[in-house]
């Protein structure tokens, strides 16, 4: 019935279908196999893409090849750039998306690739033999082979939802768990862990009083998340904030009793930054207030989710406690928040491929290592995508650095440190955030994946080539051109900029805080001129390059300071114990992680400098 | 960290202390241009690889340090395989960190423990059995020299940089939330408690920049003396200590006219040991000299042993010198020698029960090597469980000294971008780095540490 696949990708969530979509645009011939085929590319919790840090990632997933960007475009009822007031490196785009649109445009470009097949059953084990995946064992007893396993069961494997009191099995509201796979894998030797995540209750928009509301709207000149010629937001729907009060946490206190997280039924840890409202109201039993963002689910729908209000209490407790919600006070609830406990396989089981170091072929992405939101389950179901292509051709891995994208950042973390919570990406958690940026995601990254042979990419390149020689024209125009004072004194003390006393470059006038091309431009009728020849794109890198050469320099020479040691491979097959310059507590760390590089060992916990340097000596030439 | 191999290093290549010369080497691709840099002679670069040349070495004001001569290697023919000068100067420890100090400013970095050897060995110039050593004496050393910084950290300096970490940490924790969820349910501190603070910071780490500035402390290690009358056997106290013949010991009072001085490690304690001439009150005049200077050594050391010939002198005698030597900031160890010799002797004879005067009492015999270690313990110990103030010996190292000199600029720049008004991604990039910094002195910090103050400390999030 079936043919022997390159790659067999277990789940469709967002990390298997950019996995997917990776391995088949690699030119891999691959079955998507999922539970339920009318769930792909599911929203399970909030109808959002992007945000701090993650919109980064979105950014870098597109730049690569992926989808998630592209289909956040077209599916997308608000843009927002955040954190515009800050500097650029942390611009973050986040859209809210319509959620149905978001899986069925996932769906039809899935469906609009010959190299992808699809399997609608539970998948309960992998096929094993001599140390290497080669296949899946499914619920109706099926053997289907393949050369490359990608595991993204996401929060499905041996789910538990909580209501209040309630519990019972699922993957998802309205779904069921998946059962084997955890048990199977086990056996094999890996281990496992538990995590807990929550989602919070779905309302009625028809019966909010939005008037009592502050408005959130997208922005005026609405970005997009793709490289690509896809399309920007003609029309926007708004956000609306609203506020818990002392009353609404009352009301909730009133059902800690009966709350999975507070009477030890639930096991796993939570992240600590998305934490359910009960958790929030008494961990931070000060605060009289907090604030809820109420977000559409789609352009036609009246569904509404109250980010924020994630919560596992019993569902009465929750309606009596969101009906004390100013604007809230007759609202309608559609289905409760819940809790969801699964099962994940600490990430440090992984190599930074994502294979597991215990079998070969078999690659684990998504919330299975660890992680939760859409972005960072999207950008690992890539990578494992293209790392099963490279394996089975038995090509060099495609290992992104810490200096090269947030996903390096994110694998290399998981795959050194672990996680004991939920990881989420955060800008604080890149060493060279400044390198890191929404707007170079294409410059960093695309030439990577071109050179891999993604297909699609090559004339994406022109582009990049294209934007390269812009910033660089733009940059000789700048340093060239000179201003009087005539022309500009009245712009720098609007901004309260130091007048120019004689005529100077233009160049040490951009420089100065606060300066902008943008403005410039209004006062400077030759520097309109030039620049009208560019997209904005364009000149907003040739600017972020001048205005910040200075910081850019320096976090690039700490960048490929670090990077040298990056570049020290370690022998898979080295016997640390051997190495008894090392500490003990050096051998056994690097004996249980198998660190890639030197660079990769120096981040492992317990391992000193002092060791590294016993590293280079030894491993160094 | 620094193993970085393609910059420029420095270091001194001689040990530390008094000797008629001591050889500063640089290495690196950059060794031959930034030597060029001071050197005043022939133009190093234009000279063929081993070579030899007289020359002055100046400062960038043009001041000269001292008359140098210099050895030209030119790579990789060279004990690195890289460019290498070795530049000796005259052997006085000021002029020597003078010198490298120089070479730092002029882009060298100074070399880590083992350094040149793992270059000569990352470039091929050594075998692997060489290497297996080189690895061992890197780990032993580094470790060793963590140990001593912590060591010479404690009372109350340690607390010191550990609170200006851990504010750091604050400020940092502040910035980045500010950040991460700008957009979400989150607090700030105010902007100028955050300036006040990074210059709070700046004037502590300044005070300590010029400790070391100022010449306090030239070598690593805890300052410590050994005083006594003449002929106590102090010399010989040394020599058991260091278990080598190093001081010139006779039997003739008096021997002791400078003073000698001496690395001892103690279980990874580094101890800078002072032999000094006797004291009494000296008949010719050279000997008064080393008289005063003993004196003077005991009032800037945190040690003092005091050694005593427990068959020669009287109680009275010992509580007198004592009383000449003690100073408030100096931790006392009296060793009373010759113990072989009247083996009876208690402390109690020394100083009564009812007397104010209580110090460590340690009875050894120096010339029989008896006790010998219990004393060597007993100098461990003061260290360990803070009895040593330690304030004149901060900053003994000389990476320490460049680690708080980075962050001290890190800090400058941000200032600069706070009153510049850059935004705070730029402003906690100089943050991070001040921090690396201080890092590099009290051990590592990572983003795991902001984020978990982050969480622990604010309410975030959706």
């Amino acid at each position: 019935m079936f043919p022997t696949y390159d790659v067999i990708v277990v789940g469709a969530g967002h990390s298997g279908c950019e996995a997917a979509v990776a391995a088949a645009n690699m030119g891999s011939k691959v079955l998507l196999a999922t539970m339920n085929m009318n769930t792909i590319a599911q929203m399970s919790c909030n109808p959002a893409m992007g945000g701090v840090a993650k919109g980064q990632i979105v950014r870098e997933i597109d730049a690569l090849g992926g989808y998630s960007g592209i289909i956040t475009d077209h599916t997308a009822v608000q843009f927002r750039m955040l954190n515009r007031s800050k500097g650029p490196a942390m611009w973050s785009p986040r859209a809210q998306s319509d959620r149905m649109l978001f899986a069925a445009k996932w769906r039809e470009m899935l469906e609009a690739h010959p190299n992808i097949d699809f399997w609608q059953e539970m998948v309960t084990g992998v096929i094993v033999k001599g140390g290497r995946a080669c296949g899946v064992y499914t619920s109706l007893g099926l053997e289907i082979q393949s050369r490359a396993v990608i595991l993204t069961n996401g929060t499905f494997l041996n789910g538990i939802i909580h209501i209040g009191e309630k519990q019972f099995g699922g993957g998802r509201a309205g779904e069921r768990a998946a059962k084997g796979i955890t048990e199977q894998l086990k056996e094999l030797g890996f281990e496992a862990g538990r995590m807990k995540t929550g989602t919070p209750p779905r309302i009625d928009g028809r019966s909010i009083n939005w008037d009592a509301l502050e408005t959130q709207p997208g922005d005026e000149e609405p970005g997009k998340f793709s490289y690509t010629d896809t399309p920007r937001l003609a029309r926007q729907l708004p956000c609306h904030i609203a506020y818990t009060s002392q009353e609404v946490h009352d009301t909730l206190r009133e059902g800690f009793d009966r709350s999975p997280m507070f009477n030890g039924r639930i096991q796993g840890l939570g992240p600590r930054y998305c934490p359910s409202i009960e958790d929030k109201i008494e961990r931070f039993a000060d605060r009289d207030r907090h604030q809820l963002f109420v977000e559409p689910e789609g352009w036609n729908t009246c569904e509404i989710y109250v980010n924020g209000f994630s919560s596992s209490l019993p569902e009465d407790v929750q309606f009596k406690a969101l009906r004390k919600i100013e604007g809230f006070e007759n609202a309608k609830m559609f289905r409760p928040g819940y809790a969801i406990e699964y099962d994940f396989f600490p990430p440090t089981q992984l190599k930074l491929t994502l294979e597991t170091k215990l079998v070969s072929n078999l690659f684990f992405a998504g919330q299975i290592n660890g992680t939760t939101g859409y972005e960072e389950a999207g950008c690992q179901g890539l990578m494992a995508g293209i790392n099963a292509h490279l394996a089975i051709r038995e090509e060099a891995p495609f290992v992104l650095r810490r200096s090269d994208a947030y996903i390096g950042v994110l694998i290399d973390d998981l795959v050194n440190k672990g996680t004991k919570e939920p990881y989420r990406m955060f800008t604080s958690r890149a060493e060279y955030r400044i390198l890191l940026r929404q707007d170079n995601a294409d410059l960093r990254l695309t030439p990577l994946a071109n050179q891999l042979g993604m297909q699609g990419l090559q004339e994406r390149m022109q582009r990049v080539a294209a934007k390269q020689e812009a910033a660089e024209e733009i940059g000789r125009f700048v340093r060239k051109a000179s201003v009087e004072p005539g022309q500009v004194n009245r712009y720098l003390t609007g901004i309260g900029s130091q007048e120019l006393t004689q005529k100077v470059k233009l160049h040490s006038v951009l420089i100065r805080p606060h300066v902008d091309l943008q403005s410039l431009r209004q006062v400077l009728p030759e520097l309109n001129q030039f620049l009208g020849n560019y997209e904005q794109e364009f000149i907003e890198l040739a600017e972020i390059d001048m205005k910040y050469e200075g910081y850019i320099e320096r976090e690039r020479e700490r960048a490929d300071k670090m990077n040298r040691l990056e570049n020290v491979r370690l022998s898979d097959q080295f016997d640390y114990h051997e190495l008894t310059a090392l500490s003990k507590e050096a051998r056994e760390k690097l004996t249980a992680a198998r660190p890639a590089t030197v660079g990769q060992a120096s981040r492992i916990s317990g391992v000193s400098p002092a060791d590294i340097s016993v590293l280079l000596v030894h491993m160094g030439r | 960290m620094s193993h970085h191999l393609n910059d420029t290093i420095v270091a001194l290549a001689t040990p530390p202390g008094a000797g008629a010369i001591g050889v500063i080497r640089l290495s690196g691709p950059e060794a031959i241009a930034i030597a060029d840099r001071a050197f005043y002679g022939k133009s190093l670069s234009a000279q063929p690889s081993h070579t030899v040349h007289f020359g002055s070495l100046r400062n960038e004001q043009g001041r000269i340090l001292d008359e140098v001569v210099a050895t030209l290697f030119v790579g990789p023919r060279s004990y690195t395989g890289e460019h290498v000068v070795e530049v000796s100067c005259h052997g006085s420890d000021y002029i020597l960190q003078e010198a490298i100090q120089l070479f730092v400013r002029l882009g060298a970095r100074l070399a880590n423990p083992g350094e040149y050897t793992l270059r000569a060995f990352l470039n091929g110039r050594m075998d692997l059995s060489q290497a297996e050593a080189v690895a061992d004496l890197i780990a032993s050393s580094s470790r060793a020299s963590h140990a001593i910084a912590m060591q010479q950290m404690r009372g109350g300096f340690s607390d010191e940089i550990k609170k200006l970490r851990q504010e750091l940490i604050d400020f940092a924790s502040l910035i980045e939330l500010e950040l991460d969820f700008s957009e979400e349910d989150v607090e700030f501190a105010d902007r100028s408690k955050l300036e006040a603070l990074v210059h709070r910071i700046q004037r502590i780490i300044k005070a300590l920049l010029d400790s070391f500035q100022l010449g306090n402390v030239l070598k690593n290690g805890v300052s410590t003396v050994i005083a006594g009358r003449p002929n106590a056997g102090k010399s010989t106290l040394l020599n058991a200590l260091l278990n080598e013949e190093r001081a010139i010991v006779s039997e003739i009072a008096g021997t002791t006219r400078d003073t000698i001085e001496e690395v001892l490690n103690i279980k990874g304690v580094q101890f800078r040991i002072i032999d000094t001439a006797g004291i009494r009150d000296a008949t010719d005049a050279i000997e008064a000299i080393g008289v005063e200077k003993t004196l003077q050594k005991v009032q800037s050391s945190a040690l003092l042993v005091y050694v005593f010939d427990v068959a020669a002198t009287q109680p009275e005698e010992v509580r007198a010198d004592l009383e000449k030597l003690v100073h408030e900031n100096i931790h006392v160890l009296v060793a009373a020698n010759k113990m072989d010799l009247n083996p009876y002797t208690k402390q109690e004879h020394y100083f009564p029960k009812d007397s104010p005067a209580h110090y460590h009492w340690v009875p050894v015999s120096a010339l029989n090597k008896m006790n010998v270690d219990y004393l060597k313990d007993s100098l461990h110990d003061a260290v360990l469980t803070k009895k040593v103030n330690l304030e004149s010996t901060i900053v003994a190292n000389a990476r320490h000294y460049e680690a708080l000199q980075k962050a001290y600029e890190s800090l400058a720049r941000v200032l600069e971008g706070l009153s510049a008004g850059i935004t705070s991604d730029f402003v906690a990039m100089d943050i991070r780095a001040a921090l690396h910094h201080l890092g590099e002195i009290t051990g590592e910090i990572s983003t795991d540490d902001l984020l978990g103050n982050i969480f622990s400390r604010f309410c975030i999030g959706k």
